[in-house]
């Protein structure tokens, strides 16, 4: 099983991106997506730039695509992931238009985590048009992942299938700006607050439970999803990649606990209060205690 | 352009029907649509009764199946299929590329509008839809400006209907699991969003507390008018405030763009509300019915009435409205 670090979902300064990047091309990550998916504002890294990077990242041996809006809303937002591709790196479509245009261009591409592939038959019909790697959409869970499995088994797909298995969950996508809203201003004359927040702004219940995450135009989890303790089910599975979401500039202590789990140590979570409930079939935010970790 | 209007039961589509609605959307009693409630939509008798109905008195019917279809239960979205394709609906409201698959491999005449649900909001995901299932038009989530729907309608392979008034979802359809995320049901898995069944009142001294799956979404004084908790229009803290972080509960009003929504081009206009009550149905339906006609008779001097007005903002969540998206400031 590989490793696939997922696009930072954040708005970082351009200097904390590229120095992220230098450190992730020394981690055991076979895979890594770049790119901005939230917010077309955010230009601290124009496409140029994820391009040079992409290349170096490339040349350092990892596998790179580059990834595209989860919600395309203006026609300049779209025309921008026509002039996506490069030689020699991957496509990753968040949405069912850049997978569109890929398959236009006659590219292979991959889907990142925000399209919304519940059954068989649609991967079966996006195979067709191009798609090689997916990633099964974060609500679902384990049993639905067995099913995946062995039903691209028996259709013969060539295809790789990732989970979502650390960072905070992408669970919505809206016209509206939440970190604006927060900080009282209009969306429009944003000032790109979004970059005094590199985690995000947190919304707790009235009671102090900690709920969601908000970044931009995204809501994420309050809480991180950290599946490190399910490695061995997920190899059993016959699971391709693992897809780690950055959830802070130093990634180096996850990592590591992901390669020691794919090495075949049984590994808990290094994250506090993480969840798991989506893969166990239940609410997103519950967590369910790994035998030997309710022991202790 | 067409007015759209919604039916959880058959009197609420009588209501429609009797107020001037030009189209009907139902949906059957599972969970292969969007609003899979207790005690609401249609069984095959009561649906075949819609179209009588809906037919003399020459009123489009639509059926949406709309929701993602599962591994296990696969033949249900087929059987919703079969039922409404069979049963002669003037179309089929689908988001899922599996039942649009099977709908138009089974059913080719089968006319396929595609749903919310489908989250397309460019050319280029209408194009995915129209290139592999031949679908005649499209219903626009709630997160385009008014200026991106008027350019989108330019460049759409089909044609568009949008959001014209109910409630308000501020996340973009199709792409929410908040709901799951809490209590392990969303839109998209089951066909609804913060389910009754995790609802919860509690008093806490004098204070009227709702929650959901026993989170608490909101707290309200006596004074204050409680409102169902859909978990994003809940009161929560963030950044040392309390107050509506995602959105407070209002609906959707844009009786005053409709002479923008036609000169972009959009052909049927969509009134949300499939859980409402037959009254609730024949009031909205008889105010856009009202607005819609007297735009048509002089497009020019067109102007919202306050008496439109003030009947839609009592009917409204929270009694106040907003046209969302469609503006920027609301972003």
């Amino acid at each position: 099983m590989k490793m696939t670090l997922a696009p930072i979902p954040f708005f970082w300064p351009k200097d904390t991106v590229l120095a992220f990047y230098e450190e992730a091309a020394l981690w055991p990550v076979e895979r890594i997506v770049i790119g901005e998916t939230i917010c077309s504002k955010r230009r601290e890294m124009r496409t140029e730039d994820w391009k040079d990077l992409a290349l170096r990242l490339s040349k350092s041996g990892k596998d790179v695509a580059l990834s595209s809006l989860a919600l395309i809303e203006s026609e300049s937002e779209y025309n921008s992931i026509k002039s996506l591709a490069l030689d020699g790196v991957g496509l990753e479509a968040n949405d069912l238009g850049a997978a569109e245009i890929f398959h236009q261009q006659q590219h292979l591409f991959s889907a990142g985590h925000f399209l919304n592939i519940y059954n068989i038959e649609c991967l079966k019909l996006l195979h067709q048009d191009g798609l090689r790697r997916w990633t099964l959409p974060v609500e679902l869970g384990k049993k639905e992942l067995e099913q995946f499995s062995s039903a691209i088994n028996e259709h013969k797909l060539d295809i790789q299938t990732e989970l979502f298995a650390h960072g905070y969950l992408p669970l919505a996508l809206s016209a509206r700006c939440f970190t604006a809203r927060t900080l009282d201003k209009p969306k429009d004359r944003c000032e790109k607050i979004c970059l005094d927040y590199p985690q995000g702004i947190a919304v707790d219940s009235q009671e102090g439970q900690r709920l969601f995450t908000v970044n931009g135009i995204q809501t994420l989890s309050g809480k991180l999803v950290d599946l490190v303790d399910k490695i061995a089910e997920l190899k059993q599975l016959g699971l391709d990649s693992v897809r780690l979401s950055p959830s802070c500039f130093d990634m180096t202590d996850i990592i590591d606990s992901y390669q020691r789990a794919i090495d075949g140590e049984h590994v808990e979570s290094v994250c506090d209060n993480y969840c798991n409930g989506y893969w166990h079939g239940r609410e997103g935010m519950a967590t369910e205690l790994s035998e030997l970790a309710a022991l202790n | 352009m067409e007015l759209v209007c919604p039916a959880g039961s058959l009197n609420a589509f009588r209501a429609a029907v009797d107020n001037g609605a030009d189209a009907v959307y139902i949906g059957f009693k599972d969970e292969t649509n969007a609003r899979h409630f207790e005690g609401l939509n249609f069984n095959n008798k009561a649906a075949a009764r819609a179209l009588a109905l809906a037919r003399e008195r020459g009123v489009k019917l639509y059926i949406a199946i709309n929701t993602y279809a599962n591994f296990d239960n696969f033949g249900q979205w087929q059987y919703s299929v079969d039922q409404a394709a069979e049963l002669g609906a003037d179309a089929i409201i689908a988001a899922d590329p599996a039942v649009l698959s099977y709908c138009s491999k089974r059913h080719p005449a089968q006319n396929l509008h595609l749903s919310v649900q489908a989250s397309a909001t460019n050319a280029g995901a209408l194009n995915f839809f129209k290139r592999h299932f031949n679908i005649k038009r499209a219903v626009l989530p709630r997160v385009l400006s008014m200026k991106q729907v008027h350019s989108l309608s330019q460049s759409s392979p089909v044609a568009l209907e949008v959001f014209a008034f109910g409630s308000l979802c501020v996340m973009a359809e199709g792409r929410c699991y908040l709901s799951s995320y809490l209590c392990g049901e969303s839109p998209n898995t089951v066909g609804a969003c913060s389910p009754a069944k995790y609802v919860q009142w509690q008093k806490n001294g004098a204070q009227l507390e709702s929650r959901l799956n026993n989170i608490l979404i909101d707290s309200y004084s006596p004074e204050e008018k409680a409102g169902y908790p859909t978990l994003c229009k809940g009161r929560f803290d963030s950044m040392g405030a309390r107050g509506h972080s995602l959105e407070q509960p209002t609906s959707l009003n844009t009786l005053e763009l409709i002479p923008a929504l036609a000169g972009a081009g959009i052909k049927a206009l969509k009134i949300e509300g499939r859980q409402r009550s037959p009254a609730y149905v024949a009031k909205v339906v008889d105010v856009w019915r009202q607005a819609l006609d007297n735009y048509k008779r002089a497009p020019e001097d067109f102007a919202v009435h306050s008496l439109w007005r003030d009947s839609l903002t009592a009917l409204s969540e929270g009694t106040q409205t907003t046209i969302g998206a469609y503006e920027r400031a609301w972003q």
